[in-house]
């Protein structure tokens, strides 16, 4: 492992830039685009999100994050010890919220799908939700793709 | 503050900036809404040439917008979409949606 990174935290929304911030840091460190770098970033945003706005719904509690690197993969993973989610598949269908009248879109899995090569999500009604996510940033493999890039 | 607000006769125009998520996107929202309350704007344009991030949360005030500014009869148009964030706007179908029923018009979206 290059790196791991724990952190815990109130489950407000004044500490969603904090973590989105902390994880971009973590994956900077395998030399992603500045493109890759904003899907880690929104990813985490919304898993956080989630947590705060679903797990704890007005509740107090905190959120735990871990990130690490192994090999040119960066896994971030962000949990709650919330309400958890009733019928995850439903959850992670586009458009579809329990929280209607908030102004949420219902995308926030969807999202986390798109932006990151890998999501895998785990929920238990009345312990909380544990999200999963993984990116691998392909390094070059030998010099003359590196050279060839660079013409 | 993420807005700046600025009436010209009908149309107003929020300057969003900084990173738009959950936390944000509320005192946005507040503040473009106490602009409309006030009554008299047909056209709403919100300009995000400073904004840096954006998450689904901003999605969810985009569209809270449009539904108040159609439920008027007005327009919402979007301005100045940096790159990174036109990437969730057209995963979320914003354009498409917008631009469809916007006001009963077809507002084309810059």
């Amino acid at each position: 492992m290059k790196n791991y990174l724990k952190m815990s935290f109130m489950g407000i929304s004044e500490n969603e830039a904090t973590a989105r911030t902390a994880a971009a840091a973590v994956f900077s460190e395998l030399n992603p685009t500045i493109e890759q770098i904003a899907d880690v970033r929104t990813a985490v945003s919304e898993a956080v999100t989630n947590a705060i706005v679903h797990g704890y719904r007005g509740t107090s509690g905190m959120v735990e994050m871990e990130c690490s690197i192994m090999g040119d993969i960066f896994t971030v993973i962000v949990s709650d010890k919330g309400c958890g989610i009733e019928n995850l598949e439903l959850a992670m269908q586009p458009f579809y919220t329990t929280a209607k009248g908030e102004e949420r879109t219902g995308i926030g899995f969807a999202v986390m799908q798109a932006f990151m090569d890998n999501l895998e999500v785990t929920s238990e009604i009345g312990k909380g939700t544990k999200v999963t996510m993984k990116k691998r940033v392909k390094a070059f493999d030998d010099v003359s793709e590196l050279s060839a890039v660079r013409c | 503050m993420n807005v700046e607000i600025k009436r010209s006769g009908n149309r107003l125009t929020a300057f969003l900036s900084g990173e738009i998520d959950h936390h944000s996107a509320v005192s946005i929202r507040t503040a473009i809404d106490k602009e409309l309350d006030m009554g008299n704007a047909t056209a709403l344009i919100l300009d995000f040439g400073a904004v840096n991030f954006m998450d689904s949360s901003g999605l969810g005030m985009i569209f809270g917008r449009y539904k108040k500014m159609n439920s008027s009869g007005g327009t919402l148009k979007l301005q100045n979409v940096p790159k990174p964030i036109e990437r969730i706007l057209r995963m979320a179908g914003v354009y498409t949606i917008i631009g469809i029923s916007g006001g009963g018009k077809n507002e084309k979206l810059s």
